[in-house]
């Protein structure tokens, strides 16, 4: 029997972390594994916080992860990636993107914050890390829209997701519509291989 | 095949497979996608609405139910605020076909103005509610409220929560049945007119079968007793999934899970306290288990400690988490054996987490109502020596309260804005008052208060925010933007009519996104006596496709960072010492080039 599997996706409204979190949750059902999850939806979509929770495996209860179970926190930014640490386990993965998003307050404050500190943060305290350009392969793939997919790959490429490179193939071939799919599928890709010399 | 679902998708075809056919709503966070849901699967013989507020979709739906037909009303808990005068008495006349009231409630809050306990209005209104712990259960909890409302011809509440509705599962979805063919409305002086006589006899024979009733529903699936031992937790709702994830596995503990906390099971809650020392409540909200409860050990003296929020063992404000349970669990359990010590989080010693930036909501890049709120602050800072008094409104626009706008001065609820200005200038009437409202929100809750302003001579600026959509909750269709639930093309209602047509004499309207104009317009509205309104027309940045860009020349921007002072706008950005646009959020609406002192800022036709 397949393992439970946690899979945290944290990032800023409007950076698709909810259709990379659905696209687990579809990869780990076709297998016959259950799957629960939540959203942020509301109010902090307008430029705030979102995390997006996926949970496979067998008899889950809460929708959300508890803190220190998390297999796998994809930071789609730094900052984000900071915030949702906790919820990090114990031989656990991070896959985050450097990119920072400055929210409007840091520019009217000049705060300065850029994210280079959250992201040696990051590197002190975090084992298993893998940063991943995710604007280069934004840029590869020809759009900023397959970020979500491309640290999704780079999720999946460490191996703690419980589903594998080819199952989350499939999932995007059934999810994704036509014209995107070849892109997302080549994001995919690229952010599994952008994963294995990236690890620390 | 299971179906990976939202739980607010599980209960909108949980209603269309047991055969709902009127079903209406108003939109709010975290109840909208119910009836998106039932609209977007919904077969030709399934009528849907957005009703202009939750008070009218409570009434359309009843009426309805009274034909023999099942219907469903939607809304979030401060919805029900708007509707409880229809429920209360609905309450005692009651329905015919099954009517389902799927109310949200939102435990932090995260998307409301209040923690309002919906279970308090089941036992305020006397009926029925269900409360699910997760999607699949909400999908099942559909089809037998729909029954229990037929068998009681009551309205039931359905009552879910943010967790339950923005959380998803993999569910099991069964055929649909087709609705039967209503019997009709069959005209009945005593039954379908409130008069006091009627009340009397209703309320009577209302409050002779809730106990049976409890424990009738006590019966059903979603109320369950289990486990051992001199202690007791009383849950329901997603707190019961927080505690067996908390528990995982602890046997040593008797745990009873309320599905229908209204009535309340007492049968099953007196076999649940036999032999039990100790209970904790563990419930988000307020502590309605926990009181009923109480009750139940007065009433039959027993001898068992009731804990809960109301002992100040649980949170008595907030959500509860896995954590929060845990920890009330750890304390409570203790000489049971439970609680080992959570799994810390897998980081290496190192240095203090670095500052992080906060990110509060904010209007969207090229949001026009950014332009309606800078307009009006910039025409009242040419008013010399008058204060400006800025009533705000539930909307997006509520996020005008942001720096630097700052031009949100009160925020109460649907539609007060309008009619708390009119308190304010009672007591100051020097000042200059304007009250901000979007166009759904004018349908929804602000005409009354027009023209309460008009009738009570008020001195007042009407500011309607006209994005020809309800932008907040996903962008519903309303009266003013000519399209319907059902997909139909119907004539707008039109704001400046009904404003002349209620007597507001001054009526202009402009694009916010002009600035001059805009400051322009406010400025002479603003020295007019009485009431007077200005309509900012343009449509919500995310329902239009950006037609141009806006690009700093940095050779000319002496880096004053007047535009983000000012405006306030997300795609403003700093890049060093650098001012910049970032292209993916800019819209090209031009605001920022009309603010720049130095005309560093040009807008581009074309993406």
């Amino acid at each position: 029997m397949e393992e439970n599997k946690n899979v945290l996706l944290c990032g800023v409204g409007g950076q698709g972390t909810i259709l990379a979190s659905r696209l687990i949750a579809l990869a780990a059902m076709e297998k016959g594994m259950e799957a629960r999850g939540a959203e942020t939806i509301g109010m902090s979509q307008r430029g705030g916080s979102v995390v997006s929770h996926v949970r496979t495996g067998r008899n889950i209860h809460s929708p959300l992860i508890p803190h220190g179970k998390a297999d796998v926190i994809i930071g789609f930014e730094p900052a984000e990636a900071v915030r949702c640490l906790p919820y990090l386990k114990k031989g656990g993965c991070m896959v985050v993107c450097p990119s920072a998003i400055k929210p409007v307050t840091a520019a009217l404050s000049d705060s300065g914050y850029d994210g280079s500190q959250a992201m040696e943060y990051l590197k002190a305290v975090v084992q298993k890390l893998s940063v991943v350009d995710g604007q280069a392969i934004c840029g590869a793939c020809g759009s900023p829209k397959v970020l979500n997919v491309a640290l999704l790959g780079a999720a999946v490429a460490s191996g703690l997701t419980g589903v594998s490179l080819e199952e989350m193939e499939a999932a995007i071939r059934k999810r994704v519509p036509e014209k995107f799919k070849e892109m997302n599928l080549k994001a995919l890709r690229l952010g599994a291989e952008a994963q294995k010399q990236g690890s620390m | 095949m299971k179906t990976f679902l939202m739980g607010n998708e599980a209960i909108g075809l949980g209603a269309l497979h047991a055969g709902v056919q009127v079903a209406a709503g108003y939109p709010g966070t975290p109840s909208t996608e119910v009836l998106e849901t039932i609209a977007k699967n919904k077969p030709g013989d399934v009528y849907v609405e957005w009703s202009v507020n939750e008070k009218a979709a409570m009434e359309v739906a009843a009426a309805a139910a009274y034909t023999g037909a099942r219907t469903m009303v939607t809304m979030k808990q401060v919805g029900l605020n708007v509707a409880s005068d229809p429920l209360m008495s609905l309450a005692y006349v009651g329905v015919k076909g099954g009517m389902i009231v799927l109310v949200a409630d939102d435990p932090g809050p995260i998307s409301s103005q209040t923690e309002q306990d919906t279970r308090h209005f089941a036992q305020f209104a006397k009926l029925p509610v269900f409360d699910p712990s997760s999607p699949e259960e909400a999908y099942e909890m559909v089809e037998d409220a729909f029954a229990v409302s037929e068998k009681y011809h009551t309205p039931v509440i359905l009552r879910s929560t943010t967790r339950v509705c923005h959380g998803c599962a993999g569910i099991q979805l069964k055929e649909r049945q087709a609705p039967k063919k209503p019997e009709g409305f069959i005209k009945d002086a005593n039954r379908w007119v409130i008069f006091p006589r009627l009340s009397f006899a209703n309320h009577k024979m209302i409050e002779d079968r809730l106990p049976q009733m409890g424990n009738d529903l006590g019966l059903l699936l979603y109320n369950q007793l289990w486990g051992r031992g001199r202690k007791g937790i009383i849950t329901g709702g997603i707190s019961y999934e927080y505690v067996m994830e908390a528990l995982d596995g602890f046997e040593n503990v008797r745990v009873l899970k309320v599905g229908t906390p209204h009535p309340f099971p007492e049968e099953l809650a007196l076999t649940f306290l036999d032999g039990l020392t100790e209970v904790m409540a563990v419930e988000e909200l307020d502590p309605v288990l926990e009181k009923e409860l109480l009750t139940v050990c007065g009433k039959h003296h027993r001898n068992v400690s009731i804990k809960g929020k109301i002992s100040g063992h649980v949170q008595r404000a907030g959500e509860n988490t896995v954590e929060s349970v845990k920890q009330v669990l750890k304390d409570f359990l203790k000489e049971e054996g439970f609680g080992r010590e959570p799994e810390a989080a897998d980081t290496k010693e190192g240095p203090a987490c670095p500052p992080l930036p906060i990110r509060p909501p904010v209007l969207c890049a090229g949001c026009p109502h950014r332009g309606a709120f800078y307009a009006v602050k910039r025409a009242m800072e040419q008013m010399e020596g008058v204060e400006g008094v800025y009533c705000g409104d539930i909307g997006c626009y509520t996020l005008g309260n942001a720096k630097p706008l700052d031009m949100v001065d009160t925020c109460l609820c649907m539609g007060a804005g309008i009619t708390m200005a009119q308190g304010l200038q009672r007591v100051e009437p020097d000042k200059k008052y304007f009250a901000f409202v979007g166009d759904s929100t004018f349908f929804a809750s602000a005409i009354t208060g027009i023209v309460n302003a008009v009738y009570n001579e008020a001195e007042l600026t009407v500011c309607i925010l006209d994005n020809s959509t309800t932008a907040m909750t996903g962008h519903q269709p309303h009266p003013g933007t000519g399209k319907t639930m059902m997909g139909h093309v119907v004539e707008k209602v039109d704001i400046t009519k009904v404003l002349e047509g209620i007597g507001v004499r001054h009526i202009e309207t402009v694009n916010p996104l002009d600035l001059s104009a805009s400051i322009d317009v406010v400025s002479r509205m603003a020295e007019l006596p009485g009431v007077k309104a200005v309509i900012f027309k343009s449509p919500c940045a995310a329902i239009v496709k950006p037609e141009g860009l806006c690009v700093i020349d940095q050779e000319r921007c002496v880096q004053c960072r007047e535009c983000i002072r000012e405006i306030g706008c997300p795609a403003l950005v700093m890049d060093g010492d650098a001012v910049r646009i970032a292209p993916s959020l800019c819209t090209g609406c031009g605001l920022c080039t009309q603010v720049c002192s130095v005309g560093a800022i040009e807008r581009k036709a074309g993406r």
